[in-house]
């Protein structure tokens, strides 16, 4: 079925692409050229609202915090599998609650007849955990296959938890080296206040969402932070363009200039990524779901919206070309 | 910027094939693949979240390999200060690291520090030059004397049981007849095994975290059980407990080892023939270890010896003849997978220190197949959103960028089968945001291209500015993806880890056909067709 599937997105795509070829038709501007968005004026409205936010992420994390998965939290995940018919939740729930392992909780896992069954983990070491596991599998017996068991010990969950915080701040300390090293250092932390904002309104999401927080999300937050600062980085490299050829032109008209430039490319890559990970989050599977949902969120909602709203903006509080810093205010001034 | 010579032209397009061509071996059965050159063989390895599997991380008991050493030091003490003449102490005891003990008189202090001395090694041996010792020796004063064992030593030590450990895994783990394990250490104290196609670890578990260590010694029937309990036995007496099987009695132990599993050759599950048909292991001994067991059984007939596996007397017969062939037999009601998996440890010999799993991740063969069919339909139906969204927007351009996605995708592939990478399920989204990232150098190319033309510049000079100024605003934007992957690399494992992996892999690869092949397909275009109009 799936070949099939395959060659006929194949063929489809052949036809398209001749026919693409030959008509040389009007192509899509999704952007019209030379766009006039007064975006530098628009932080009045963003720079408050995206405190707001972040202020409602960070204690959303510590009020409603995050549904920490076994990779931080350890303990057991089973995935499970009705041989027969749909899954009997209720009746494996009084099963399992029979037998005495502490908190479970018990989930409709993509179709009824899967069902995700997690285990908190066990007072003792680790041969404890996969002592409940041996109960539990004992107990569901023949009746289901175990499509997947996971068991984290309690060591290797504190470490995974310690490594991969450590590892979101070696990521962004390590291209805050690098934009500094290639861009001036008001860049540098512009963008860098950027990414911690992605960051903190991801997590925020997680929170709401009750998203599983684990290892995969670690990798969703790290691919934000690369994405976002892609993006940044673009607009960035036409504002330094910018800033060289034209040596009076005040900060925020440049800055106008150079997002309105650079808008249609942010649109039209955004729009083919989310074309990619809507793919994925439709047709990808449970396995990967909670991670392109927290991808699609970061990269596509908030990625952009920072670069353009928070990123460049930013860098007039940050003093770039402070020699114009008065023609700048004038402006301001001006427009009011 | 659009000028190719064709030596140059070529070069490029020889790379990205060459590149594709190592992708080959994966389309074809592995059966075939196997009667290929050795170096046309690499391919790409399907992680276990795709082709099911357990994944077992085991940690080493570090604590307990740093009593043992410490007591194997204080044992060396004792010895050192017992020869000949004999120096007399007082208090020698394990504190931490270290072991104390006083000298009584002080004249022997200088002779006791020279003999203790002879204990510390250099590491490494002589030759290393490192300056490090295995012990630290300090006259505390007053005749107490302090050794302890440096952090090296130690480490060293852990390393070695780490090392015998993994020997004594690959041993156990191949007699499961298991297909292509992988045996790996993982950091200091770790080791992580990985066996596809096992979708329950229980048994490889168990078997791996017995560290059979089988011992042979006498009971000793002249000491009452009851006094021992008590704490009342002679001082070469210990109290050991049977398996669950045999009740947990205690019996009183002489600590004095007969024979050990050490001296095994060989070791079978078989069933006693002679009396009861239970389920039995019967071993060989080499020849040291079948003197020394015919010498004790001849001189104890009618006495009962005990054998002890992991702490547990497993069974106690009593000697009916000397047992003179070198082989023997245990029994201990046992099940016949119990007597397999016995014989299976007994042959591998015991591991140096006790291995606990700390993580355990399985896939069933089921989900792993629902996996990679669902990889695979997301991944089309993204490539084709992609590639139909791009001809819509930039028509024959477009179609140049779709060219070079697909060269790309392919690249990848190549690049993953010569690495001998592994492919997981996260691992096939980063190829589909490839997709994306590849596409994006071309929107940026293209974009600045109709920039350029709204500037009033010619077709040729605007394409050719359009590539100049477009290139370092990508190798800048992609660096800092490629900062994020590395890092994800580094600390993720396993599927995380096969998403970092093409993440990396994709973001190079779309840098060199940003660089060359696109805009050689570009220059290829402008030279045939000489355009009046840039159709973007």
């Amino acid at each position: 079925m799936t070949s099939t599937f395959i060659w006929a997105s194949l063929a489809v795509i052949a036809v398209l692409s001749v026919v693409a070829a030959l008509s040389l038709v009007p192509h899509l501007h999704i952007i019209p050229p030379d766009t006039k968005f007064d975006f530098i004026r628009f932080r009045r409205i963003s720079f408050p609202a995206s405190a707001l936010l972040s202020v409602v992420a960070i204690s959303l994390y510590f009020f409603h915090g995050l549904n920490f998965g076994i990779d931080f939290k350890g303990g057991t995940l089973m995935e499970v599998q009705a041989k027969t018919g749909d899954a009997d939740l209720a009746g494996m729930r009084s099963t399992i609650s029979g037998l005495k392992l502490g908190d479970f909780q018990l989930q409709q896992f993509g179709g009824p007849a899967n069902v995700l069954i997690r285990i908190a983990q066990q007072p003792g070491g680790d041969a404890e955990q996969r002592v409940a596991v041996e109960k539990v599998q004992k107990a569901l017996g023949d009746n289901v296959e175990y499509r997947r068991v996971e068991v984290v010990g309690p060591r290797v969950s504190g470490e995974l938890l310690q490594q991969s915080t450590v590892g979101i701040f070696v990521a962004i300390g390590a291209i805050l080296m690098y934009l500094w090293f290639r861009f001036e250092w008001q860049f540098a932390l512009g963008a860098m206040i950027a990414n911690v904002h992605d960051i903190v309104l991801t997590v925020g999401f997680m929170s709401v969402t009750q998203i599983d927080f684990d290892l995969t999300s670690i990798a969703a937050l790290l691919t934000i932070l690369g994405y976002s600062l892609n993006d940044t980085v673009v607009i960035y490299d036409r504002i330094r363009e910018m800033l060289r050829r034209y040596k009076k032109m005040p900060m925020p008209e440049l800055l106008n200039i150079s997002i309105n430039q650079t808008l249609s490319r942010s649109v039209v890559t955004h729009l083919t990524v989310s074309l990619a990970l809507l793919a994925l989050l439709l047709f990808g599977g449970q396995a990967i779901h909670s991670f392109t949902a927290t991808m699609m969120f970061g990269v596509v909602l908030v990625g952009t919206y920072t670069s353009v709203f928070i990123a460049s903006p930013i860098l007039i509080y940050l003093g770039v070309g402070t020699g114009r810093a008065d023609a700048a205010q004038a402006a301001d001034d001006k427009s009011r | 910027m659009l000028y190719f010579s064709p030596a140059k032209a070529a070069a490029i397009l020889f790379t990205a094939l060459l590149v594709c061509a190592f992708a080959v071996p994966n389309f074809f059965p592995a059966s075939v693949v196997a009667t290929w050159p050795a170096w046309a063989q690499r391919r790409i390895v399907l992680g276990l979240d795709l082709q099911g599997g357990s994944h077992i991380l085991f940690e080493v008991d570090t604590e307990q390999v740093r009593k043992d050493k410490v007591a194997s030091l204080l044992d060396d003490v004792r010895r050192a200060l017992l020869k000949q003449p004999r120096i007399g102490y007082t208090g020698l005891t394990a504190r931490g690291n270290s072991v104390e003990v006083k000298i009584r008189e002080n004249s022997d202090v200088q002779q006791a520090l020279s003999r203790l001395r002879e204990l510390s090694q250099p590491m490494g041996g002589i030759l290393s030059g490192s300056g490090q010792r295995t012990v630290d020796i300090s006259d505390a004063g007053n005749g107490l004397i302090r050794l302890s064992v440096t952090d090296a030593a130690m480490t060293e030590r852990i390393r070695q049981t780490l090392d015998q450990s993994i020997q004594k895994i690959e041993k156990r783990v191949n007699e499961l007849g298991t297909v292509e394990p992988s045996i790996q250490r993982q950091g200091a104290d770790r080791i992580l095994v990985q066996v596809p196609g096992l979708d329950d670890p229980g048994r490889l578990i168990e078997i791996i975290g017995k560290t059979a260590k089988l011992t042979f010694r006498m009971v000793d029937e002249s000491a009452s059980v009851e006094q021992a309990l008590k704490g009342q036995m002679p001082p070469d007496d210990e109290i050991v407990y049977g398996t669950e099987k045999e009740g947990k009695s205690p019996y009183v132990l002489e600590k004095r080892v007969l024979v050990d599993g050490e001296d095994l050759t060989d070791a079978q599950p078989a069933f006693d023939q002679q009396r009861t048909g239970q389920p039995i292991v019967t071993f060989k001994f080499n020849t040291r270890g079948a003197t020394r067991f015919a010498q004790a059984t001849a001189e104890n007939v009618g006495r009962r010896f005990a054998i002890v596996l992991d702490n547990e007397v497993v069974s106690a017969p009593v000697i009916q003849t000397p047992i003179l062939g070198g082989s023997g037999q245990i029994s201990g009601r046992f099940t016949v997978e119990q007597t397999v998996d016995l014989a299976i440890v007994l042959r591998s010999g015991a591991l140096p220190a006790r291995l606990t799993a700390v993580e355990q991740r399985t896939v069933g063969a089921g989900l792993g197949q629902d996996s990679i069919e669902k990889g695979k339909i997301a991944a089309f139906v993204g490539a084709a959103l992609v590639v139909i969204f791009m001809l819509v927007t930039y028509g024959l351009f477009g179609l140049f960028a779709n060219i070079a996605v697909v060269i790309n995708v392919a690249m990848i592939f190549g690049v993953l089968s010569l690495l001998s990478a592994t492919l997981t399920l996260p691992g096939i989204a980063g190829i589909v945001l490839t997709v994306g990232i590849a596409v994006d150098s071309n929107v940026l190319i293209y974009e600045r291209i109709r920039e350029e033309i709204r500037g009033g510049r010619s077709p040729i000079t605007a394409i050719d500015a359009g590539f100049t100024r477009a290139l370092a605003t990508i190798l800048d934007s992609n660096i800092t993806t490629f900062i994020a992957a590395t890092v994800l690399f580094i600390i993720g494992t396993g599927p995380v880890r096969g998403f970092a992996v093409t993440l990396g892999i994709g973001i190079i690869t779309s840098l060199f056909t940003a660089f060359t092949l696109t805009r050689l397909i570009v220059a290829w275009w402008v030279r045939a067709v000489r355009p009046k109009l840039v159709p973007i």
